[in-house]
């Protein structure tokens, strides 16, 4: 069997089946949504920031959506470890970070897929801040 | 069904001249099920166009020595035998090559649509028209300020024929519909609908890009005005594709590209265009591709075509019946039948068709998995993806096995 058979390990199918942080949350400091038009994925992001003088920190964040399985269990394995990051750290990841989470190869076309969520949550958090506009995140490469 | 009558094809003996296809990957043998998207290309036709190269390479029409003059004859050449294979008596003033069907549907909706089409004109296509059909009209009748009908699509994946009745009235100025489906397989009935359209005066534009590939396609017997299709879905090279035009309105079309090597007179103020297909065909062709498609034409002749359907027919039956067996799996288009042509698009329950083509590929069976170039279709149908296995004159009933075997291994995994 082939390499990429290594892409759904058991934890990427329980982040799968079972996608922690799924939902929508109440009252949250900014949303944004983002879809991978290759596929039609669409994942949505709601954060809740805790700002003090210091800057701001994630309190809360959940995502929504509908994807295939790196999509969706690399959301819910990015929301798990977003929780008590600051923002900056959060705009400070990197591809590798979403693949290193994930812990298997990702075939090349499969990597947008990956990255979607860690795009959608960085893209909103730089609109929330004024650094960006834009209505919608779209994966192109 | 036609599969009854004609001799079945020798499937070893095709797969011999397909070198590409007696690999493994990842120490499994591949399964080639892609065949919709690009079907592979067979040694004589890469032999064909190798040999181009090594002998006769130069370029067309305006050289008077020697290798010119045998590129010019072969190009030119390729336009008369493509056409005698689609049933266009006017040969090469009735098929120009353009890049792709896309290309070919964007010339004649540019040539003709922006100077032909207004406000309360309309352009009637159909819910499962591929995006080279439906985006070029949409856009082009935004431009123009004419409007876009789309004849509907039944449960059963068919075309609403008294839909179409409906929509298509004195104001339709063209109708441009697919004669197969690329996701749901169907055969349209493409004689009718050009008979409708034509009895509102209106012009007609096939979308023959899976049709050419898999079947008897005669264009005067269909009677449409315009019929596209590309030569790497027919077993020749991709970069080129074919516009059939009934002769008098190619004749009176005003080209869509300029360039070199379509014209008769250039000054500093004005220009004049030259004969059919080469006004339509400005700077330099692809010769080579032109070279292999003939050759391609010739591969599928000697087949026969007749064969070739049958031979679809029959792995569309298996196809569908060892999918349908499979709980959760959902199969869009209609039964296998005359109307069904051999591609199966398909859904798993709990699986996204990404991760089945993953999973698929993991068997080194290579599947297709999206949307197919038709979202809207897609969205009528309720889903954002499908996966879409599709066969051609190389492969056996026996490749739907690892296919089958994939398919349930996903299952286990996501179940």
């Amino acid at each position: 069997m082939g390499t990429g058979s290594d892409m759904y390990r058991q934890q990427i199918l329980d982040h799968y089946k079972n996608p922690r942080n799924y939902g929508e949350l109440e009252d949250p400091t900014f949303s944004h949504v983002g879809e991978n038009p290759m596929c039609g994925d669409e994942i949505r992001m709601d954060v809740v920031l805790d700002e003090t003088d210091d800057g701001a920190t994630i309190e809360q964040v959940a995502f929504s959506g509908d994807g295939c399985a790196i999509s969706q269990a690399s959301a819910s394995m990015l929301t798990s470890t977003l929780q008590g990051k600051t923002v900056d750290e959060l705009l400070s990841m990197e591809r590798d970070d979403v693949t290193d989470m994930l812990g298997v190869d990702i075939s090349p076309m499969r990597i947008k897929c990956a990255v979607l969520a860690e795009k959608v949550a960085q893209d909103g958090a730089e609109i929330y801040r004024g650094d960006a506009d834009g209505e919608k995140t779209t994966i192109e490469d | 069904m036609s599969h009854q009558r004609v001799e079945p094809l020798d499937v070893e003996a095709i797969r011999a001249e397909y070198p590409i296809l007696d690999q493994s990957v990842d120490g499994t043998p591949l399964v080639y099920l892609d065949s919709a998207a690009t079907a592979q290309t067979p040694d004589p036709v890469v032999d064909a166009m190798s040999d181009y190269y090594r002998e006769s390479n130069a370029n067309v029409h305006r050289g008077i020595h020697h290798l010119s003059q045998q590129a010019s004859v072969a190009y030119e050449e390729a336009h008369d035998r493509v056409a005698e294979f689609v049933g266009a008596s006017g040969g090469r003033k009735e098929l120009v090559f353009t890049k792709n069907t896309t290309e070919s549907e964007n010339l004649i909706a540019h040539a003709w649509g922006l100077r032909e089409l207004g406000p309360g004109d309309e352009v009637v296509l159909t819910q499962m028209e591929h995006h080279a059909s439906l985006v070029t009209w949409q856009q082009i009748a935004m431009r123009t300020g004419a409007d876009v009908k789309y004849i509907e699509v039944t449960e059963d994946g068919r075309l609403d024929m008294d839909h179409a009745r409906k929509c298509i009235t004195d104001d339709t100025a063209m109708l441009s519909a697919v004669h197969v489906s690329n996701t749901l397989g169907t055969v349209n009935p493409v004689n009718e609908l050009v008979d409708l359209a034509h009895e509102h005066d209106a012009l007609t534009f096939i979308d023959g890009a899976q049709a050419v590939p898999t079947r008897p396609v005669d264009v005067e017997e269909i009677g449409a005005d315009f019929y596209a299709f590309s030569g790497h879905k027919m077993a020749g090279p991709t970069g080129i594709g074919c516009l059939y035009g009934k002769e008098d309105l190619l004749a009176e079309l005003d080209p869509y590209l300029y360039g070199g090597g379509m014209i008769r007179k250039v000054t500093y103020d004005d220009s004049s265009w030259g004969e059919v297909p080469w006004k339509f065909e400005p700077g330099t062709p692809p010769i080579a591709e032109a070279v292999g498609l003939h050759a391609a034409v010739d591969y599928l002749e000697e087949i026969g075509m007749e064969r070739v359907q049958a031979h679809e027919e029959r792995l569309a039956e298996a196809a569908y019946d060892a999918l349908s067996a499979i709980d959760g799996l959902t199969i869009y288009g209609p039964e296998p039948g005359p109307d069904r042509a051999g591609l199966v698009s398909f859904t798993l329950a709990n699986v996204h068709a990404h991760d089945l083509a993953s999973i698929c590929n993991d068997h080194a069976v290579a599947i297709r998995a999206g949307d197919h170039c038709t979202q809207p279709l897609h969205d009528t149908l309720g889903v954002a993806a499908t996966a879409r296995a599709s066969f051609y004159v190389y492969n056996s009933v026996d490749e739907i096995d690892p296919l089958v075997e994939a398919i349930e291994d996903a299952q286990a995994l996501f179940g």
